[in-house]
Formats: C-alpha cells, structure tokens, sequence
C-alpha cells in the first residue's frame, strides 16, 4: 500500500510532525524528492515526511558570492537562477537519480548537503559541506534551531551546520541552506590522454594537480565504461580515458593546455575536447551515466588519491572490477558482480590496509539489509557518533538504522 | 579592561596543587611539567592580555600518549585542563585559570609525512603555520589559511579557532583545509578521524572539532591539505575617497566573475600608521585603500589586473599603483600584515572581529565611527572586504580604567551592530572569553543549548577550557558543578 507523505511547508510544521513523532516514538523517514532514498539500509519507518514543499529562495546576493534557499527547492532550480547571474555551485553536486530508477535534475539542495555527495570539481574547490555557511533545522526534539549564518567567515560558536551535513537526515533536518556560490568560468576546456594502464593514468592526474594551472575535474576511467559514455569525443574508441578539466578565461586556457601538453608529453598524445564536448561530458559524469543500465552493486570508495590504484588493483584480486577514477584517484566508483555481500569483505579488507571508506550505493535491499552499507566506524569514534545521534534525536526517530544499523 | 567575569576557581583544587604536580609528574616525567612560579608565569595569558591568571601547572607533552596520560590523570583527577598552543589568541581563547592545568603542546611539531601526489601534509599541531608552508615550499606548495600571526600561532591553535587569513577568500579557512586529526580526548582516549582521503565518512565530527575552541579534546596531529602555488602573484593598490566607493568596487569586482586571491580594505588611520611603519607606499590622502592581489602567470595577471582597473574607473579611484617588482609586493603586504604590530606602537587598541555582508560596510563603518566617538576613543579599521571580516581596532589608554572600559562598551556596541546587518560576532578570532556574554545576541538558549549538549558529547565532565565560548549562566548541571 503506497503510503502518502507529510509534506510540511513551514519550519513549524515539521517541528510539529517531529514533536508529535517524538512523543509517540514513532520512526520517521524523512527525505527531499526522494532521489537518493535507495542509498543506504532500508529505513522501517511509521511515517514519512517529503521536504519538497519548502520552497523558495530566501536570499541571493551575486555580490557577494552567498544564496539561501529552502531545503526542498531543487539543485536544478538553484544552478538555472544562478546560471542568470553567471555563477554556479562551487561542488558539482552529483545526481544520483537515474542511477538508482528515477528522473534526472530531481534532487533537492537540502538533500546535496544532508548527504553531501560532491562531484568531479570537489578535488580543487572542496565538498558540499565547504560551501555550507549555515543552516535553519529542526531537531529530534522537535526544536527549530539556527547555525551559522550569510557570511564567509563565521567561528562563531561550533560549527553545526556543518556537523550536521553528511549525517543522511539522522541528526537533524536542514529546513534552509545558506551556501557559498561562485562565479562560473569563462571557458572550458577537457584534456584527454587515451589508452593507460590505471597506474599511470592516476600518475597523470596527480602530477598535473600539483601544478599551478588550477585542474577542476582530475578522471581516469577504465575502457569498459569509458566505451559506454555518451560524449564520443571521450568514448575513446576501447581505450581508457585519462580526463582532465580546466575552467578559466578562454587566454589562459590556451596558455595551460599547451603546459600541460608539455608536461604530459611522455604518456602520448594530448587531445582537447572543445567547450560543448566539455559541458556534456562533465554534465553527464555529474550522473554517473556509465553505470546506468546494470544493476550490479556499485561502491563509493575514498582514499588518498595516490593509493586508488593500489585499492581497486587489490580488490580485482577477489572479484571483477569496473572502475571510474575521480578526484585524482582519491574517489573510486567501482562496480563488481553481484553476490550476498555486494563483496563487502573483501572491498573493506583492502580499504583497512590502504585507508579510507566505502559506502555502497547501489544493491538490492535485501543486500543493503545485510551489510554495513556505510563504512564501518571505529570503537572510539562509534561512541562518540551514538553519543551526538542521540543529543540531536534522543527518540532515535530520525531516518532509523540508514547509516549504521543500532542508530 | 578587566570586565569579564571569570569564574571563582576552586579552592579544593588548588588546596591539592602538589599532590596534583606530583601525579602530573609520575604520568609524564617531572622535565614536562612546569610548577615554579617563574616558569608558569610565562603562561598566565594569551594575546588578549588584559586577563592574567596563574595557572596551577603546565605541562609541555612530547607525544599523543604523554597528552593522553596527562588528560585521563586530570580527567580522573577532576582537574580543569587548558589547552595552549603558542598563545597568540586575542579572544583570551588560551587564558588559564587557578585550578586549572595548561596543556601545552608546542614540543609537538614535527612534520610527519608529506605526500606531494595526493597533497596533504601529516604534522604534529604544535608546528607553526608558517612552518608547515616552509616544508613544502622547496617543492612549490603551501598550506593556505594565513591568519596574521602565522609565524608564532600553532596549527593546534587554528584547528581550535578555525583560523582565517587575508587569502581564505579564495583558498577557504581551516576547516577547508583539515584532512585528518588525531584527538585525545579529555579521558585519555585517541581516535583518529579522517586521512589522506578527501572526504572522512560517518558523522562529520571534524567540521565540529574545528573550531571548538579546545573544549573538546586536544588534537595532536592533523593531515592538512597542501596546494601548489601560483605561478606569481601581485598586489595592486586603489585608494578611494569614500567607504562606499571602494565598497562598490569590491562588488563590481565580484560580480564580474573575478575572485581575487585578496581583497584587503583599510581605512584612513589604518592607513597613516601601516603607512608610517613599513613605508609600503599607501597612498597618505585617501579615504579608502584597498590591497587586491591577483594570481597567475604573467599574462594573466597583466590581464586580470587590467580588467580590475577597467572595473574601478567608474568608482573614480584618487589613486591606483600596480606592484612593480616582487620587493615592493613585499612591503604592501608587509604594512598590512604588520598593521596590529604598528597599531600597537602608538596606542594600546582592543581588536574586534566581527563579519558583516559587504553591501552594508559603508553604513557599519559610519556606526562605528559614532560608536566611538561617544565613547570619545579613536578607532582604525581593517577589512578582509572579499569576505566581509572587519577588525576595528579601538585605541585606548591602559592606564586609564575608564578609557579601558570604555573600549570594552564600545567594542560590545560594534559586535552587536555587526549581528544586526546580518554579519556575526567573530569571522576569525573566536569566542574564547571576550565574547562570551554576547553570544545571546546572536543565538536563543535553544541554540546554545544545542552547542552546549555536543561539548557534553565530547567532554562529558566539562573539564576542557570550560570557562569559554559561552555565558556562565544557563549552562548544564555538570558544568556548573565542574
């Protein structure tokens, strides 16, 4: 029986339905559009609560680089307003939609910061959570609350806003973001090197990091998806592609794409997709479209950017692997057979050598049912975690057992 | 300027001064702990040196364990701990307290580990800003936060107040730049959160360990972020004959689509004294000066620089001067970044940090200039203009107790026009004890509230440099108890 949603408009609304959740220990779900519920262990919940009807733009001054807007208005609705102004989000946020059966361009801001999913330009300028200024939000008391605020600069008290991106709605729910912008760059240009071995396609990327030329998006991605892309200029023909971004005014990326020429000349040849071939490219790895059509379990790794060869070389050791680099190599989405564990095991075996975490974002549910869909927390830090959880949701109401089963 | 009321200490504790010297001595080594009276007076403040308090001992750990030793011994103890790193807050963030013990981890500063492929820096917090940029500069890289006392302040201290610098419009603040930390907490307890990953999983606990002003545990080694330098970069000077000119000029410049790695903005005495000290050749007979640097290879600054100066034309600028040679861009940076040192040579001042949005600077400046008129003190004022941080500097006489407690109105007075406009009490300075008693005016008691249940989440005793961040009233049971 499909089960209809609260949708509340107001702050006091859902501080209402919170309240009233509280008292009677009933769990809720709780999310934006809905996008990205297939992320994470199923939610047995009493109620559900949609955020999509807190609409609207609070505050937005191009000037100064800052915008407000309830949590329910769509990222694509923030990126078109912003897009009139000739600015955009500093983050990227990916669009998980499609991937997991739903429509694309759906997502909402709340949910970008609740989950704090940044995409290929978190490697220079920094994730969601960076750009989060502050927030309006409701507690699992029922409690409307305020941190931060509009400016830059603020260490005003603790940092709550941003304690509470990233937590999937388990600790409080952002009813309003205020959030950086930026300006959005004259050009574009994407550098393609074709045909290396992971190995030295991750070498690439970090050595042209480490340059001054300011690369926003730094992607190695292997032949198998890399043949599935729907820009031809990057399809690479069977190929790994090896993919770089720069955004600046049109007279410096001439000047940096023939350094980096320079610099890269030893790994073959440079090729220089033009500015429509950049924007549909990066558009379409914002929606991981490579992995669109299987449902084969599909895993978020974070490492050092150095190591992510190192991780999906050990983890092919135990399964078939298909792996999309970004961030340098520092985030890995890996796609492997299905199987009981989604292989789990031995994909958190290999990370607790190297360092990092995993996150499964695609399985069937009994699967999510049965494993950590979230990385697993040390002793120390699972205290500390339960100890925060039930500060800010003492009924343990909050989106139950998403995150980490007993919380 | 003695007007902050800090709490009675307890008499128990201190009653209980050698025995707890003792212990302290038996967990770590009597060599790491300072109890004469000599030594400890070395430690009684921090930046904002009106408040003194001597504390009951000091301790300077070599290693994670020896804090962690020294922290369950406290924990166990009931014994207030203070966490320092090398004293440089202005917010009093770093003050003691009679029957409190300082936990100083300056001999914590060694580089760890630096990875130039995956950039980031594994260090001990005890290390210097500045030092963590000169390890990496032979390769070209640096460590971006660059708050003015980044030659003497500990990347401990920063983590603590979330530091900020002239350059965080373009490269963030710290808690941009923290990948990883390591933290004893209060009971002795290491956990590790983050790495050389970019983003850390679980709950974000570091986005509310930075910033927490040491009230939640002490963290003994980071992995920081390191970025590559630009190719070069150049400061340009425009001087303005008003507040709301240059002000229109950092918006212009802005909505263009141009983000300068700086925007500094000073008024007119800031101007005269900067000017007087480091003959950085600010223009003498403007209203309003702004530093703006650019970055970049040589054409692009050239070009950048040109379209800025296009910008500006219309705001009719009294003067403009492009840096001509890497000495010169020296000493324009030189006379800002040296302004509170230069400022300290012809008056005592109290430096304020509140932010304000940019559109209303021409209006707070006018405020504050008739806030301390009625309080007949004069006033300088330095703006980080590209992120809307405004440090008034009230000049006062500390030999004169009410000229002293007049700059403390007239700063209460700017902070809480700062939290009217829209802007917030502390950009980058923090709370500490100076800002304490106005938390209210930016935060209901259910804020505060929340703030204060996640310090219980970390330090459920409330024994972590208690006595900061917020009032002394309205807290819970076991922090008036503690």
């Amino acid at each position: 029986m499909a089960v209809i949603p609260l949708r509340p408009a107001a702050d006091w609304e859902l501080a209402n339905i919170i309240s009233d959740a509280a008292a009677r220990a009933v769990p809720l779900e709780i999310y934006g559009a809905g996008t990205k519920r297939g992320v994470g262990r199923p939610v047995q919940a009493g109620a559900e609560v949609s955020l999509k009807g807190m609409l609207g733009t609070m505050l937005y001054e191009p000037n100064e680089l800052v915008m407000s807007v309830r949590t329910g208005t769509t990222v694509a609705e923030v990126e078109a307003l912003l897009a009139q102004r000739g600015q955009m989000l500093p983050f990227e946020p990916i669009d998980l939609g499609p991937l997991l059966g739903r429509d694309a361009g759906q997502g909402t801001i709340g949910a970008a910061f609740a989950t704090n999913l940044s995409g290929a330009r978190r490697v220079y300028s920094g994730a969601a959570r960076d750009h989060l200024l502050g927030v309006r939000a409701v507690t699992g008391h029922g409690e409307m609350i305020k941190s931060g605020g509009r400016v830059m600069k603020n260490v005003t008290g603790y940092d709550v806003a941003r304690g509470i991106a990233g937590s999937w709605g388990t600790l409080a729910i952002i009813t309003e973001a205020t959030f950086k912008v930026v300006p959005r760059a004259e050009a574009t240009a994407t550098m393609v090197v074709f045909g290396l071995p992971d190995e030295i396609g991750i070498e690439v990327l970090c050595k042209v990091m480490g340059t001054p030329y300011e690369i926003t998006g730094a992607m190695h991605i292997h032949q198998g998806p890399a043949s599935r892309l729907w820009q031809s200029q990057v399809r690479g023909g069977g190929k790994s592609a090896t993919v770089m971004r720069l955004e600046a005014p049109e007279k410096s990326i001439a000047y940096r794409v023939d350094r980096i020429r320079q610099l890269l000349k030893a790994y073959g040849e440079l090729t220089v997709v033009d500015t429509a071939g950049s924007l549909a490219f990066w558009q379409e790895i914002r929606m991981l479209t490579v992995f669109h059509g299987s449902k084969n379990p599909l895993w978020r790794i974070s490492t050092s950017p150095r190591l992510g060869h190192a991780v999906v070389s050990a983890i092919a050791r135990y399964m078939a692997v298909e792996a999309v680099y970004d961030w340098s190599g520092g985030l890995i989405w890996l796609e492997v057979p299905a199987s009981a564990d989604a292989g789990a095991t031995d994909i958190r075996r290999v990370i607790a050598l190297h360092g990092g975490h995993a996150t499964l974002i695609r399985a069937d549910a009994n699967v999510r049912n049965a494993v950590e869909v979230f990385h697993p927390l040390d002793p120390g830090v699972e205290r500390l975690s339960r100890r925060l959880k039930a500060t800010f949701d003492p009924a343990g109401i909050f989106n139950p057992g998403r995150m980490y089963a007993t919380m | 300027m003695t007007h902050i009321v800090l709490p009675e200490p307890d008499r128990a504790t201190i009653a209980r001064r050698d025995e707890i010297v003792a212990g302290l001595a038996a967990a770590i080594g009597a060599d790491r702990v300072i109890a004469d009276i000599d030594g400890r007076r070395a430690y009684e403040t921090d930046a904002l040196t009106a408040y003194r308090r001597m504390p009951l001992a000091v301790v300077l750990p070599r290693s994670t364990e020896e804090v962690a030793s020294v922290l369950r011994f406290c924990s166990r103890q009931g014994v207030k701990v203070i966490p320092r790193g090398a004293g440089t807050s202005l917010a009093g963030g770093a003050l003691p307290a009679e029957d409190a013990v300082v936990v100083c981890i300056t001999k914590l500063n060694r580089v760890l580990e630096i990875d130039y492929e995956s950039r980031f820096a594994r260090v001990e917090t005890g290390i210097t800003n500045l030092a963590i940029s000169a390890a990496v500069a032979e390769r070209g890289f640096f460590y971006a936060p660059d708050p003015s006392s980044q030659l003497a302040c500990t990347l401990a201290g920063n983590i603590g107040m979330n530091s900020g610098g002239a350059h965080c419009l373009k490269y963030g603040v710290t808690t941009n730049n923290i990948l990883g930390v390591k933290m004893v907490l209060m009971d002795g307890e290491i956990i590790e959160l983050g790495g050389g990953h970019l983003d850390a999983s679980g709950y974000d606990l570091m986005a509310l360990i930075v910033g927490s002003e040491g009230q939640f545990g002490i963290v003994t080694e980071a992995t920081v972020r390191i970025l590559r330098s630009a190719e070069g970069a150049r400061p340009m000077l425009m001087g303005f004959s008003s507040a709301e000119a240059a002000g229109g000029v950092v918006a212009a410049i802005i909505s263009a689509g141009i983000i300068p790695v700086a925007i500094e903005y000073m008024d007119k005495p800031a101007i005269h004294v900067c000017e007087a000290f480091s003959k950085a050749g600010y223009p003498m007979d403007v209203e309003a000066l702004l530093i703006i640097e650019v970055e970049g290879s040589e054409t692009e600054i050239a070009d950048l620089l040109a379209r800025i100066v296009a910008i500006a034309q219309p705001f009719k600028p009294q003067s403009m001067k492009v840096s001509q040679s890497a000495a010169e861009s020296a000493r324009i940076w030189k006379g800002r970044k040296s302004a509170f040192g230069a400022i300290g040579r012809i008056s005592e001042y109290y430096c304020m940090d509140g932010t304000i949005p940019l559109g209303r600077l021409p209006e707070v400046l006018a405020r504050i200039t008739e806030i301390c008129a009625q309080q007949h003190l004069r006033v300088a004022n330095i703006f980080h203009a590209g992120d809307g941080n405004l440090h008034p500097l009230i000049l006062y006489d500390a030999n004169d107790p009410e000229q002293s407690s007049k700059a403390e109105i007239a700063g209460a007075e700017i902070l809480k026009l700062c939290v009217e406009v829209g802007g917030c009490l502390t950009g980058e300075h923090g709370v500490g004890i100076e800002k304490r008693d106005l938390m209210r005016v930016q935060f209901t008691d259910k804020d505060l509230a929340l703030q204060m249940s996640i310090k219980t989440v970390f330090d459920p005793q409330w024994l972590l440099n208690p006595a900061k961040v917020f009032p002394l009233d309205g807290r819970p049971p076991v922090a008036a108890a503690a």
